[in-house]
């Protein structure tokens, strides 16, 4: 019984590494590298290593993103007077700061945020060419391009985030810090000044899809293991038959919940979850200070967020005329 | 081998570490206990032993023995007695002697009076201590501190200087490369978090806006952004870790800006920002003029005050016990 109990793969193939398909079209970068095999990473994956498949976009993703990680690396490095040792211990907290509010869209002196917005153009240039490879690889391997869709809704958070709302309330500022510590503090900084965000009702649903997401990878993972020991993640050919165990998970979810996912459609439920995720939480962020400027304000107008009974004291502003 | 004694085995075990887990890494576990209305979050969390050790601080030294009303006045007997030349003789002596006690236990009446010549203000320490006198004064006549008052001793307990004070942040010199913004590094003020960490001199030796959050629900020409937001974020840090209390102990939980659902406590701690600011600007920072260069922090200013200087870590300084009415010279005029 033991057996099937395990947390690693249990079946590994060492067979003589192969190259792997043929693509519908000749390529201009050639496979790289010599496959070999790997026991620990067959632990968690597929065994053989490589080859892998650079490509232009590839090459060029990397540089650039070398770029950006160079620019707020040494920008982060020097803050601590260029000593190796402090980086280390500081590094949590280091940060490359976006411009300050008086420079509006502008390109501010390289130390007041211009290095920022190098970094920020060129990581960005990593991504969207990262986008490209993976669609272009996924369609040169007469795939669906489902994958890079996905990353793309990660990329509309992102570009929301840095770029798109940044330009749509005029100024750098508005964007966030690259930093451990310091996009975090951003953060919550950014949802005190807009009224407490957890009452934007696209921040809600962001949520929603996140949790939903795990819920729906737990019980997606947990349903395959469980099976396991009838073959189950063979998915493919248990389908069409009785008994099989695709059937018995099939069953487990139609006896528990009296509904279930097909092999299939599981896929599709995992994949839009994940996806409305950010999708979601973009169209929120977009919304605050450009549309509502206080979600909580927002929320009592629009009846969602309750009014408690008064526990304390009747309380009122000091301030006479609102002074700070 | 029999699969359910196995699971049996490690079951209990994992259960056990899960739950220790979800108690957090706190040890002892932080108390939370209901301030507002059910399931607002509005909670005083504490934790016990944290409690303890600041209430162990907090000793209040017992009032030096009354001395009987009556006779000459200070200010007739002695020369240059500016400020307390209306308390009787007794009264006076007796609190010089606190004072002693309270600001310079080891050096004594040296430590502000040159030799013989007690009138003499050749000593900075005596003009500042005239000034702190004045200020003492002022204080006590504050809402913030109500009846209960303050004393010398409230700040600094024992030391020439309150443990408790700040400088201004030394300016940066990195324009072109690695610049931190004024903060982006580990620092006590805003409790380790990578805010700013000099909110004070804009804030409390200052007249800068605290307040950044919309009272409109829509865009209304707001200008505050987030950065400014992180400069009061870093404040509230501080005014958190000084009176050893949590956002919820002044704000609520769902609008920390909205006033009537606020707890009074913001009240007065509004009156305290407020108060902390007169005290810097009139009276703590016009000294960096008297003090002498190592008092003066690195940008050549003088020691201030924030909340810490006077709460220490309690809610009441001194666990609210009132020293100011067994010292009538303090109380205010």
């Amino acid at each position: 019984m033991a057996e099937y109990q395990n947390i690693f793969t249990r079946v590994q193939v060492h067979a003589p590494t192969y190259a792997g398909v043929p693509t519908q079209e000749p390529e201009l970068w050639p496979r790289a590298g010599t496959p070999f095999l790997s026991y620990w990473l067959g632990k968690i994956g597929d065994a053989q290593i490589g080859p892998i498949h650079l490509g232009t976009t590839g090459f060029a993703s990397l540089v650039c993103g070398f770029i950006a990680i160079e620019v707020i690396g040494l920008n982060m490095w020097a803050s601590v007077g260029w000593s190796p040792m402090e980086f280390m211990r500081q590094l949590p907290w280091l940060a490359l700061e976006p411009p300050g509010a008086e420079y509006g869209l502008a390109f501010p002196p390289l130390g007041d945020g211009g290095w920022w917005l190098i970094a920020g153009f060129f990581l960005t240039a990593s991504i969207l060419l990262w986008w490209v490879r993976m669609y272009t690889r996924a369609k040169a391997l007469g795939m669906g391009t489902h994958v890079a869709w996905a990353f793309a809704a990660a990329i509309w958070l992102y570009l929301v985030l840095g770029f798109i709302r940044p330009v749509m309330m005029g100024s750098w500022a508005e964007a966030v810090p690259f930093g451990i510590f310091p996009h975090l503090d951003w953060t919550a900084a950014f949802s005190i000044r807009y009224g407490n965000l957890f009452y934007n009702p696209f921040h809600m649903l962001s949520i929603a899809f996140l949790y939903g997401s795990t819920l729906l990878f737990a019980m997606h993972g947990a349903t395959i293991l469980a099976v396991s020991r009838y073959g189950g993640e063979r998915e493919i050919e248990q389908v069409v038959d009785r008994g099989t165990a695709s059937e018995r998970a099939a069953l487990f979810w139609r006896w528990t919940m009296g509904f279930n996912a097909t092999m299939e459609s599981i896929h599709r439920w995992a994949w839009w979850f994940a996806v409305l995720c950010p999708l979601t939480g973009g169209i929120g962020i977009l919304l605050t200070g450009t549309v509502v400027d206080n979600w909580f304000l927002w929320a009592v107008n629009h009846g969602v967020a309750p009014a408690y009974p008064d526990v304390f004291p009747p309380v009122s502003d000091p301030a006479a005329g609102g002074a700070p | 081998m029999n699969g359910s004694n196995t699971h049996a085995r490690w079951l209990t075990p994992a259960a056990v570490l899960a739950l220790l887990a979800m108690t957090g890494c706190e040890a002892p576990p932080p108390q939370s206990t209901q301030q507002g209305f059910r399931g607002t979050g509005m909670v005083d969390v504490v934790q016990a032993d944290d409690v303890a050790e600041r209430k162990a601080m907090q000793t209040v030294p017992a009032p030096l023995p009354a001395v009987p009303d009556g006779g000459p006045l200070a200010g007739e007997i002695y020369s240059n007695v500016q400020v307390l030349g209306d308390l009787s003789i007794g009264e006076f002596t007796r609190t010089m002697t606190a004072i002693t006690a309270w600001v310079s236990p080891e050096q004594g009446c040296a430590y502000c009076h040159e030799g013989a010549d007690m009138a003499s203000d050749s000593l900075y320490t005596k003009v500042v201590s005239r000034r702190m006198l004045e200020m003492t004064r002022d204080i006590n006549a504050n809402a913030h501190v109500g009846a209960v008052g303050v004393t010398c001793y409230t700040c600094h307990r024992g030391q020439n200087v309150p443990e408790n004070i700040w400088y201004k942040a030394t300016p940066e010199d990195a324009f072109f490369v690695g610049n931190r913004d004024g903060q982006n590094q580990p620092s006590a003020v805003p409790q380790y978090a990578a805010l700013p960490v000099d909110p004070f001199s804009d804030m409390l030796d200052g007249t800068a806006a605290i307040r950044v959050v919309s009272t409109a629900a829509l865009p209304n020409g707001n200008p505050r952004n987030i950065k400014d937001t992180e400069a009061t974020y870093g404040l509230m840090m501080h005014l958190s870790e000084a009176l050893g209390a949590n956002c919820t102990f002044c704000h609520n939980s769902r609008s920390f800006t909205a006033w009537d659902q606020s707890p009074p406590a913001r009240v007065t701690a509004w009156h305290g920002i407020q108060m902390v600011r007169g005290l810097n600007t009139d009276y703590l920072a016009p000294l960096g003029s008297v003090l002498p260069a190592h008092r003066l922090g690195e940008t050549g200013d003088a020691p201030k005050a924030n909340c810490a200087t006077c709460h220490q870590g309690q809610r009441k300084p001194l666990d609210g016990v009132s020293m100011l009415q067994d010292y009538p010279a303090l109380q205010s005029r």
